[in-house]
């Protein structure tokens, strides 16, 4: 079967490309597109490592195929910071050393973007259910967690 | 002038939270980890594996496979000649090169589901696939074991015919799956238990467990016309990846170099090689470049795991509370070739505590699972956790708060450990202290909530090490280090070169160089990176400050003894003050050409002298009666850093750590069925801690400093996976009456106990 023909919209950048049937969305990014920061951990959509936002909707781009997204908006961690500043989340986790061998890394900050984005003021609780679904093997979380609740109190105050 | 702060420097980013060279990378999808390397003109390799857990290979042909369109490469056994048998220290471990081909690429049989019988290179993943399909393997299936005391049976399936249990006099004269038996023995066992008045004794149960990395093993590998290799891949030890496959594929070590990328997690998975030497041979073979990496399935199937065990502990005190005698018995399963890490096991059962009389045996045995690799604190966890679960009880018995009792029988300062030698200073009565002052010990308990204490030991290693410091033209500084950097070791080393040499930390620049730009560095595990690196750095820094001096004394025509090098300079002495001023690293910097060319120092180093590292877990927890669930509710881990170089990354090892411990302890196993296949092979079956499973963690850092190393650290990332287990299991028993012995303890295990007792309701 031929390739199919998609165009869509990547950090705000127009793209296309062709792609087989079976190809994900994270296929399509890291292989075809090159854009290597939505990372493969398991391809079952249980480690949250290639978190990307759809249509302003958070999916793991492993569960998402690429002749699915025609005409739709894609936005990745590589698209997180705007010019040479870091996103505030990106800095606090800098700061608090919210990363130790960095892969779910972009993951986590994609989701953490979506839940503040839908919620400036979360819960401890509503932090560690919002990125349960995001896998992380280093930290046990705690810096995460304290890295997010610390950036939307900030962004909070603007 | 600054105040003179750590190890006599005038300025001290060691200890300070910087945020680390490699953090803006990493935040920014920009870090480039194991499978975002790509080649122009680059083959995709895929590994066809066994489906059986226990086969002989009869035949394997591999036409069809060569005659798809797209299919540049096929190897199989014949690929590798095969290795002599010699046992090889690996760090913790022991390797043997005769297993190591026979892991990477079965040969007479396929000894676990999952085991690597060939592999294909091709010009896309879907070709690769089909290729797979087209290997046409014939299998003798043979009857398999998966449990390691089933296997050390009378008449369980042998795996190895020519595996006679060494440490056994007489030596064996028939084979079996006990590869090994490993003893350690102080004072007189018996006589020690006579002056007991309460003995306790019990069995435990751990499963075998995954390092659960987040970032499959990936490699990327090219072969040229002229022999030589290069291969990017993720590893804990690229210096050890160029030694394995140069062996394995008959290659001059010279001619190989391996480049570590950013490595998504290890944990002692990475230590070993997989699919590099796949990569390498498959490239060989077509002569373009052949880039591998594993599925999820394949990294539970055929990578890790660390060894499920059986532990029988008999401890006897008096009714004072101090222990007179111990005895284990240890029984790891190895997977597929023999080398479980039953040796630390044994070595660090007991190694808490100041016992007169002890005895522990340990059996290394093979049987049908994926060859175990080292997990953090190889082997510790499992015999810890059995020694702190009775530990907990003999307190219980004799009505002694059980901080107290771990006091009153702590290994300190002059303690002779069973396993050989005598402690220095060390921290294990500071983390038991530490812990006793929290708030957390004293806050209050509801129903069905429960308090566990543990406390647990690694040793920790040293071993070789080299690192560079190069003083650009600028003054800034390259720092080159060479074993792979997983949890902030480049923001811990920056900050010694910084004070070293007294340069700002933002001017030093630290990377993590190939095979071709150091000598030899053994790799990161062992908790060994931030201890021998900065030891390291710190002999490089004084042949750039010995360098420095003597061109001063040239420029100013002045004696040794007139100059010296502090606070980033250096100064002139005496007389000679008046007649010339302090020159700094970035002053030479600028004269560099005209006083001897190019400025640096490596450190070359075997580090000797790591210190043990003490730690003691708190934990609440909460039992829903009804699902037999298990809510860790607040935890609390003191452990002693010796020095913390980066406060912060410390604090993570010592939070993942405890997090890694409870998936150990309540969630995390290999479940087979009765066919020998894993069942829970990705990340929904086999549950790990997610961020809804836990609380904070808090820590508290003890430093007593390590006397041997020159800023006092010890090693810090393995020791915070040993005290969980116990501490979960000890408040289990306070939150339930019950002494589960058997982890995980899974809510269906727990909900089972609970019903036996006929506790299942709130």
């Amino acid at each position: 079967m031929a390739k199919h023909h998609i165009q869509a919209q990547v950090n705000g950048d127009e793209v296309e490309f062709l792609c087989e049937t079976e190809e994900t969305l994270l296929d399509v990014l890291r292989d075809t597109l090159n854009m290597t920061g939505s990372k493969e951990g398991c391809s079952s959509g249980d480690c949250g490592a290639c978190s990307v936002m759809l249509d302003g909707r958070l999916v793991c781009s492993c569960l998402v195929l690429g002749c699915e997204v025609g005409g739709r908006r894609i936005e990745t961690i590589e698209g997180m910071a705007q010019g040479e500043k870091l996103h505030p989340l990106q800095q606090r986790f800098l700061e608090h050393a919210a990363l130790q061998c960095g892969i779910c890394t972009p993951g986590v900050l994609v989701a953490s973007k979506a839940l503040l984005e839908r919620n400036s003021n979360p819960t401890e609780t509503e932090v560690r259910y919002w990125l349960a679904g995001n896998l992380c093997r280093c930290t046990g979380y705690d810096k995460i967690v304290t890295a997010v609740m610390d950036t939307a109190a900030a962004m909070r105050k603007g | 002038m600054a105040e003179t702060t750590t190890n006599g420097h005038a300025q001290s980013v060691v200890g300070t939270r910087t945020v680390r060279p490699d953090g803006v990378d990493k935040v920014t999808g920009r870090a480039r980890f194991g499978a975002d390397f790509n080649l122009p003109g680059q083959l995709i390799g895929r590994v066809l594996r066994s489906p059986h857990p226990h086969a002989r290979i009869v035949s394997i042909d591999t036409s069809k496979a060569e005659a798809l369109p797209g299919v540049k490469a096929v190897i199989t056994r014949a690929d590798f000649a095969d290795q002599p048998s010699e046992f090889i220290p690996a760090g913790e471990m022991m390797m043997n090169y005769k297993d190591v081909v026979r892991n990477v690429m079965a040969r007479e049989k396929a000894l676990y589901e999952g085991h690597a019988v060939a592999a294909v290179a091709a010009t896309s993943a879907a070709v690769a696939r089909r290729a797979c399909k087209l290997i046409d393997v014939q299998y003798e299936v043979l009857p398999h074991v998966i449990d390691a005391v089933e296997a050390m049976q009378p008449g369980a399936p042998l795996l190895h015919d020519d595996l006679f249990t060494v440490g056994v006099e007489p030596r064996p004269d028939k084979p079996s799956n006990v590869a090994k038996k490993i003893e350690i023995k102080q004072g007189d066992i018996e006589a020690g238990f006579q002056k007991a008045d309460l003995v306790i004794e019990r069995e435990f149960k751990t499963a075998p467990v995954h390092q659960g990395y987040i970032e499959p093993h990936a490699a990327l590998a090219t072969v040229s016309e002229d022999g030589t290799a290069e291969v990017w891949c993720s590893t804990q030890g690229h210096f050890i990846v160029r030694a394995h496959c140069a062996r394995l594929l008959g290659l001059d070590i010279g001619k190989v170099r391996v480049t570590a990328s950013e490595i998504g997690g290890g944990f002692g998975g990475k230590t070993v090689v997989y699919l590099e030497p796949l990569a390498l041979a498959l490239s060989k073979k077509a002569k373009r470049p052949v880039k591998m990496v594993m599925s999820r399935e394949e990294v539970f199937k055929a990578s890790g795991p660390t060894s499920g065990a059986t532990v029988r502990v008999k401890m006897g005190a008096t009714k004072d509370g101090k222990f007179v005698a111990a005895t284990a018995e240890l029984k790891y399963q190895a997977g597929a070739f023999q080398g479980s890490p039953v040796q630390p096991g044994v070595m660090c059962a007991f190694a808490p505590y100041d016992i007169e009389h002890v005895y522990v045996v340990g059996y290394d045995v093979v049987s049908n699972r994926p060859k175990v690799a080292a997990y953090r604190a190889p082997g510790a966890p499992i015999s810890e956790y059995a020694v702190e679960s009775v530990v907990d009880e003999i307190a219980k018995k004799l009505d002694i708060d059980p901080i107290d009792l771990r006091m009153q029988n702590a290994a300190r300062e002059g303690t002779k450990a069973a396993y050989g030698p005598k402690f220095g200073p060390i921290g294990l009565e500071e983390t038991l202290n530490a812990v006793k002052k929290t708030e957390h010990w004293n806050a209050p308990l509801r129903k069905w909530q429960g308090r566990g204490v543990a406390s647990g030991f690694w040793f920790n290693i040293g071993g070789e090490t080299c690192v560079s410091l190069t003083v650009n033209e600028d003054g800034t500084v390259s720092l080159v280090a060479g074993t792979p950097d997983i949890g902030g070791l480049r923001a811990s080393l920056a900050a010694v070169a910084a004070d070293e040499l007294g340069v700002p930390f933002d001017k030093v620049r630290p990377i993590i160089g190939d095979t071709g730009s150091l000598g030899f560095n053994f790799l990161t595990g062992g908790s060994r990176s931030a201890f021998s690196g900065s030891m390291a750095i710190v002999e490089a820094a004084k042949q750039i400050k010995a360098d420095l001096c003597a061109r001063a004394c040239k420029m100013w025509e002045a004696k040794p003894e007139q100059v010296e090098f502090s606070d980033g300079a250096v100064r002139p002495l005496g007389a000679l003050a008046e007649k010339a001023k302090p020159m700094t690293i970035a002053d030479f910097a600028r004269v560099a050409g005209k006083t001897g060319g190019p400025i640096g120092g490596v450190g070359r180093i075997n580090a000797q002298g790591a210190g043990p590292s003490f730690g003691t877990h708190l934990v609440d927890l909460e039992v829903d009666p009804e699902t037999g669930r298990a809510t860790i509710l607040r935890y609390t881990v003191a452990q002693d850093a010796g020095r913390a170089l980066h406060p912060a990354y410390v604090e993570g090892q010592y939070q993942g750590g405890a997090v890694q411990g409870i998936g150990w302890a309540l969630n995390e196993e290999y479940i087979y069925g009765a066919d020998g296949k894993l069942q829970n092979a990705g990340f929904l079956d086999y549950r790990m801690p997610v961020a809804s499973d836990v609380p904070m963690i808090d820590t508290v850092l003890v430093e007593v400093a390590n006397p041997k190393h020159p800023y006092g650290v010890r090693g810090v990332g393995e020791t915070p996976i040993v005290p969980p287990l116990g501490a979960i299991a000890n408040a289990m028993e306070n939150a339930t009456g019950i002494r589960f012995t058997e982890l995980p303890m899974s809510p269906p295990k727990v909900l089972k106990a609970l019903k036996e007792k006929g506790l299942n309701k709130a």
